[in-house]
């Protein structure tokens, strides 16, 4: 954004936590943000929309309707109204993968609270992810981890769905071990990973790998030159 | 419908020939192609836009400019009395100095050993280039792929320039990585009987990018840092390291840490230290847009450098080259390579192919600038930047309707919330500032050049050679992160508390910025960026 950002672009009014600023219409949250001088060090992260630092909250001036988006990947509007929620104090569940089991019964013992949803689906509509939040908590009820798993996998963790849930359920810290446990118990171990594995460990390859690190470049350019490629 | 009526118009030269393009392989470029687009297009090539700096270890080394004001900068403690004397804020064995992958995996091998571990960093754990990385991993764990032929096309892509002995620990340690993430419950890609799902990608010769769709690192990121969480190993967020001590013998002794709420400095001693504070895009070379994390900034490199830690490959930078170019709000971010992995082709304003579409990172970025600047046939924007088209639509042609919206869910989100339909409309990119190629020196057990001082992750430099093929960071961090663990902690077994504690190499370093007539009052490392009122 240059300095002629106010001569060539619209110019709209944000207010920040209460304060107007007026900012280029085509910048988002975040860098809106920066542009009204704010430094920031809290509610951002990887500005991509994957780690879920930048989790805000908005209203549009005179609409009832609280809205949620990722402030890197929400363009401002004109009188919007935001707050970030940089953090959000939040339980998760201490466990050893090894010395649990994908059932019920064990999950309960780390996340009870999931059975007490009340089913306002209240964390869906927070979704940022667009993730059916309130779906996959049914499914962590039912012990369906497989279905859990798939339909949290989206989830950047960013903490809305808890920050609106009336019954403290940690959704996303929930859906993580619910993937955990699906990955380790459920899903095959692949076998001839594990194969190979045991043959490095074992040192089988070291002689054809030593041959290729102790070859000069001139030999490993021509065999990279002439090598073969899966189609 | 985010695209003008000019960009919409020039879209039609796409989809018009889209049909006569699935199925037919533009020809990859000949060795000697390939070395003459990188010297007459490829950022690092380009002379002003460096320099060599005049202080330190590595007197004299090049590197982008930009790269060269941190490392001729003045600590942060220039004006600071801290006394070192007094008992430490913090008494570790392995003090671990950022939070991402590397860091992670670092703490979780250092405490299977039951060493006392402090991990410190600079956002929030979890905080780092890992998160965002989507394509994927490599891996040599199928029957027609070997850890030699992972190598291979390791140092064909490195331009043969990679460390012999690192290079080995990466493809050697691949399985063994892939195999701790599956048992760490990790969600892998795979078919019904198990098996990884893999596919290729730029420089690859078999398929052996494993993936979470295209959230691999992030969904690494999140296991790892569950189960560091599941350990009970003590972390401290939103405080960067801004010194290494060393010992009155000049050996690594510990940490200043910063406390960047209360702004209060924090001493930490430890036996060991590690540093895995990552890249360095949000430095910005040349002016160039980077897929980046925020805290990219080069922290540990100065540090290290400081320390007395040498460096290898500072002037060795790579360019995605598919990097978001518009709409604007997604200039730089990553457009991942399993894009074109899904063999989505890179074309220009005439709709026409002009590189392979899976040819070395900086050999395809190489081409994409020759064809915006040389040839001038990239696409204009309503920016004033330049791009070139990415047909994104030609994936579900190709592998079948609902590709996208299985293999590449986090790019259709991320270009949908700016009302591009990538399932429709191709995508318009340019290269971003991607990764760091060089770093810290290190050996296979991940020591530098300083006594029980260890690097892994970006930090580290010499793995890649001179250009790093994708799903080798994502395997870096973890291969260097858990031999930094396992090393640092088996090594601190050994030592005593260390005695001494001091910043005399930073006073030194201070004495020979002086005497160069260099720093310019710069503060490194600079820890955050800074976009007010950009």
């Amino acid at each position: 954004m240059s300095d002629t950002a106010e001569d060539t672009i619209k110019m709209i009014d944000i207010f920040i936590m209460g304060k107007k600023y007026h900012v280029p219409e085509t910048l988002t949250i975040m860098d809106a943000m920066e542009y009204a001088g704010y430094q920031l060090k809290r509610g951002v992260g990887c500005r991509a929309g994957f780690c879920g630092a930048c989790a805000t909250v908005y209203r549009i001036a005179g609409d009832f309707e609280l809205k949620v988006g990722l402030a890197c990947q929400t363009k401002v509007e004109d009188g919007m109204y935001l707050a970030q929620i940089p953090f959000f104090p939040a339980r998760k569940a201490i466990y050893d993968l090894e010395d649990i089991k994908p059932d019920t019964a064990h999950f309960a013992q780390l996340y009870p609270e999931v059975f007490r949803c009340l089913g306002c689906n209240s964390c869906t509509k927070v979704c940022p992810q667009d993730i059916d939040v309130m779906q996959y908590i049914a499914y962590l009820q039912r012990g369906d981890f497989a279905r859990a798993a798939d339909i949290s996998f989206d989830c950047l963790m960013c903490g809305l769905c808890v920050s609106r849930c009336p019954v403290n359920i940690v959704h996303y810290n929930a859906a993580l071990a619910g993937r955990r446990l699906y990955s380790r118990y459920l899903a095959k171990p692949d076998a001839f990973l594990a194969s190979r594995a045991e043959a490095i460990k074992a040192g089988e390859l070291d002689t054809e790998i030593d041959e290729l690190v102790n070859a000069d470049k001139e030999k490993l350019q021509e065999l990279y030159d002439n090598r073969d490629i899966e189609q | 419908m985010a695209y003008t009526p000019q960009l919409q118009e020039l879209m039609k030269k796409v989809e018009a020939s889209r049909a006569s393009r699935v199925g037919v392989d533009y020809p990859r470029m000949t060795p000697e192609e390939r070395r003459e687009v990188l010297q007459n297009f490829h950022p690092d090539y380009i002379e002003d836009g460096f320099r060599n700096i005049e202080v330190g270890v590595d007197k004299g080394i090049r590197m982008p400019s930009e790269m060269a004001d941190v490392f001729e900068s003045y600590s942060r403690l220039r004006e600071v009395e801290l006394d070192l004397t007094t008992d430490p804020d913090y008494d570790v064995d392995v003090l671990i100095i950022g939070g991402g992958g590397a860091g992670a995996s670092a703490a979780l091998k250092a405490h299977e050993t039951g060493a006392k571990i402090l991990l410190a960093t600079k956002l929030r754990f979890g905080d780092a280039n890992t998160m965002m990385a989507q394509g994927g991993i490599q891996a040599a764990d199928k029957e027609n792929d070997s850890p030699t032929i992972h190598y291979l096309d390791l140092l064909g892509g490195g331009r043969l320039e990679n460390v012999p002995e690192l290079a080995r620990a990466l493809v050697m340690d691949a399985p063994l990585v892939i195999k701790w993430l599956e048992k760490l419950g990790t969600m892998f890609d795979k078919n019904e009987e198990g098996t990884m799902i893999t596919s290729h990608g730029g420089g690859t010769s078999r398929k052996r990018m494993h993936a979470a769709r295209d959230y691999t690192g992030a969904e690494i990121m999140r296991t790892l840092r569950d189960e560091v969480h599941n350990r009970g190993i003590n972390l401290i967020e939103f405080s960067p390291a801004v010194e290494i001590l060393l010992d009155k013998d000049g050996r690594a002794g510990g940490a200043v840490l910063y406390n960047l709420e209360t702004e209060h400095y924090l001493i930490a001693r430890a036996k060991t230290v590690i540093i895995a504070t990552g890249g360095s895009g949000r430095l910005h070379y040349r002016g160039f847009p980077t897929s980046n994390h925020h805290g990219a900034t080069a922290d540990g490199l100065i540090m290290g450098y400081r320390a007395g830690a040498k460096t290898l490959y500072t002037d060795s930078i790579q360019y995605h080259p598919t990097g978001g170019a518009f709409p604007p709000q997604l200039l730089g971010l990553l457009v991942t390579e399993k894009t074109r992995g899904l063999g989505a082709q890179p074309l220009n304003i005439n709709g026409d192919q002009f590189v392979y579409h899976l040819e070395t990172r900086d050999v395809e970025s190489s081409a994409i600038i020759r064809e915006c600047e040389e040839r001038g046939l990239g696409v204009p924007l309503p920016t004033g930047l330049t791009a070139v088209w990415l047909d994104s639509p030609m994936i579900d042609m190709i592998h079948g309707e609902g590709t996208i919206e299985r293999q590449l869910p986090a790019m259709l989100r991320q270009f949908q919330r700016f009302d591009v339909d990538i399932r429709k409309e191709p995508m318009l990119i340019y290269p971003t500032l991607h990764y760091q190629n060089g770093g810290l020196l290190i050996d296979d057990q991940a020591r530098t050049s300083v006594e029980n001082l260890y690097v892994a992750g970006e930090a580290a430099g010499g793995i890649h050679g001179t250009n790093r093929l994708m799903g080798n960071s994502l395997l870096d961090i973890l291969v260097f992160g858990r031999r930094a663990g396992t090393s640092a902690a088996a090594r601190s077994k050994d030592l005593p508390a260390p005695e001494g504690l001091n910043l005399d190499h930073v006073s030194s370093y201070h004495r020979e910025l002086e005497e160069a007539g260099v720093g310019d009052g710069r503060i490194g490392p600079v820890l955050l960026p800074h976009y007010t009122h950009r």
